[in-house]
């Protein structure tokens, strides 16, 4: 049943794109863990990281082409949710290490000991129990984005002054995640983690399991998304980006079906940052700063939007050429490169990357089967 | 408010909007009775289409009564969805089809039926009958096309689909904004066959420029001018008017 579902709801960039990953997340942890070290086909735990931290990158993608791409709301301050979702997870994190620290205190956090704190923050209750952090993950930047949704999309803010202010939403959080007494560790962020669900978060074992769970999540969100757009709430989305008040008068609240997606999509980015923290092994104010997400729109951009599958795609490619030209004698030419991305697939692409390719193959498909061509 | 005792699904006294000064509507009234199709008529800037964005809740007068459904609904105090909910439905002016979508998802989407957020997540609407959609296919003469995207149409295509669409919402008063704005003499002829066919179970009311047009609807004509009722009454009489001519059809 679940198999004739799915069937109905991929489409064949989609098959492929869950092919893909089931064959990342069988061939990554023999390469990993089988293959012996000095072998040409061996994957470093740096990689996998590496790897790991695109997959959530991936899922932030996702996330923002359900909100842009199906309902033409350009969030420019997903990163948000995504560092909310990081600093949920960083603060059950925190709570692991225990008399581990510097200061060896039993409950307080190394921070705020340095601080002269004596007491736990209200904010920080509950966070040594993993199944309440993990609701968490989800309940914090759901509600964010749905008091946000709810005043942004009932006043029927839209185009270029929502993303202004969901630009403004990000940085506001940067500069108050940068205060010491906000009680999130300020400037220095959330870091020095030991373990994960009782495991070492640096052993190679909890890395590969990291980098699955990141596999795992960006498939679970692409399903959800698929699930989304596929139904018929998929095509009033579709509506509402491409003629909004003709959508109102067909008698839809308009508000509630924006209000729905840019919750489950801030869910989604908040899982993501979820994923993202343990590891990369720090979570600091800088994840809120809008440049962030504003990368993570060009990768949706680059890839596809519109299509899921490509600004997974995007994000992948960006941040592969990003590790590339960021590294060694490259790295002064990073930002020349990433410009000259953008305005070569805004302006010969528009598409983006999965679009080109898409009707590139349908093009050769045509020229090479006799039947399609014009009888003379 | 003291509801006055009507007796018509659409009944306008003495509504006023004024934009930055400017008055588009000057205590206009305008009564429709159930079963009836209405052209309106009038030359730029008569407050033609300020009034449908009157009774379609997207400007809410300054005063005056917008009344619906003889006299029990005050269409002043609900949101474009909701007035869409008790069973107005509008075509633009300007063709407004989601172009992405094909012909039949546009109609689909235009079906009475459920309209909430989850719902349609569960798939209610996907239960719509085919049947439904290709009757209001049938109708407009699209049934060829359903299956193509709807930005591909022609522009009286466009038109057409938008009044499969409304049809599809079965409204009880369908309003239409200049539906053959740009189309050529044989789709004219052919969108003021449909409006007739349409009228027999829909009450219409019909803005349009095109006298020719209005003359084929065979109804009765009211006339704006500068925000109020100018004229009213059959075609002759207001194409014979002598206000009618000097300020709209000319000498």
């Amino acid at each position: 049943m679940i198999a004739a579902l799915l069937a109905e709801k991929l489409d064949g960039r989609g098959k492929i794109f869950l092919i893909f990953l089931a064959l990342l997340a069988l061939l990554v942890p023999i390469c990993n863990l089988l293959v012996p070290a000095g072998s040409a086909f061996h994957i470093g735990t740096g990689t996998v990281v590496l790897l790991g931290k695109w997959l959530c990158y991936a899922m932030l993608a996702v996330a923002l082409d359900l909100v842009w791409g199906y309902c033409g709301i350009l969030s420019l301050g997903h990163g948000a949710f995504f560092a909310l979702g990081g600093y949920a997870m960083g603060m059950y994190l925190m709570r692991q290490i225990g008399t581990r620290g510097v200061y060896g205190h039993p409950v307080l956090p190394d921070f705020m000991v340095f601080l002269n704190w004596t007491e736990l923050p209200v904010a920080w209750w509950g966070f040594q129990n993993p199944v309440y952090a993990m609701f968490m993950v989800l309940a914090v930047p759901g509600a964010l984005a749905f008091v946000f949704g709810w005043f942004a999309f009932r006043s029927r803010v839209t185009g270029v002054y929502l993303s202004i202010i969901t630009q403004a939403l990000t940085y506001a959080l940067l500069l108050a995640f940068f205060r010491n007494d906000m009680g999130f560790g300020g400037n220095n962020g959330l870091t020095d983690f030991k373990d994960i669900f009782g495991f070492n978060v640096q052993s190679a074992g909890t890395r590969m399991a990291l980098f699955l769970a990141s596999v795992a999540g960006l498939v679970i969100a692409f399903l959800i998304a698929r699930f989304m757009v596929t139904s018929t709430f998929g095509k009033v989305l579709v509506a509402i980006r491409d003629a909004e008040s003709r959508t109102r008068f067909l008698g839809y609240r308009v508000e509630r079906f924006k209000l729905l997606v840019f919750v489950v999509s801030a869910m989604m980015a908040g899982v993501a940052g979820a994923l993202y923290v343990p590891q990369v092994g720090i979570i600091n104010p800088s994840e809120f700063s809008p440049i962030n997400s504003i990368e993570a729109v060009v990768w949706v951009a680059m890839g596809g939007r519109g299509t899921l599958v490509g600004a997974a795609l995007g994000a992948g490619i960006v941040n592969a050429l990003k590790t590339t030209f960021t590294t060694g004698a490259l790295a002064p030419y990073w930002l020349f490169v990433l410009g000259a991305l953008f305005v070569l697939v805004t302006v010969a692409l528009p598409a983006g990357i999965l679009g080109a390719a898409e009707s590139l193959i349908k093009r050769m498909r045509g020229s090479g089967s006799p039947a399609r061509k014009p009888a003379e | 408010m003291n509801t006055p005792v009507v007796r018509a699904l659409l009944y306008l006294d003495g509504v006023n909007v004024t934009f930055d000064g400017f008055r588009a509507l000057r205590s206009l009234s305008l009564t429709v009775e159930t079963g009836a199709m209405r052209a309106i008529i009038g030359p730029n800037g008569a407050g033609k289409t300020t009034m449908m964005d009157v009774i379609t809740g997207k400007t809410k007068p300054d005063n005056g009564d917008v009344l619906f459904a003889d006299g029990t609904v005050d269409l002043t105090r609900h949101d474009e969805a909701s007035i869409a909910e008790l069973g107005i439905g509008r075509k633009f002016q300007k063709p407004t089809v989601f172009e992405s979508h094909t012909v039949a998802d546009n109609v689909l989407l235009a079906t009475a039926g459920p309209r909430g957020a989850f719902s349609s997540l569960w798939g209610a609407r996907a239960r719509v009958e085919r049947e439904r959609i290709d009757e209001a296919l049938e109708t407009v003469r699209l049934l060829a096309h359903r299956d193509r995207r709807a930005g591909e149409l022609s522009h009286g295509q466009k038109q057409w689909l938008e009044i499969a669409m409304l049809l599809a919402q079965n409204p009880k008063l369908l309003l239409v904004d200049e539906p053959v704005a740009g189309m050529t003499d044989a789709e004219t002829e052919t969108t003021a066959e449909l409006l007739r066919e349409i009228n027999r179970d829909h009450t219409v009311v019909v803005v349009e420029h095109d006298m020719s047009f209005v003359r084929a609807l065979d109804c009765r004509v009211t006339c704006l001018h500068e925000g109020s009722v100018l004229a009213e009454g059959s075609i002759d009489t207001i194409a014979s008017n002598e206000r009618v001519i000097e300020v709209y059809l000319g000498r």
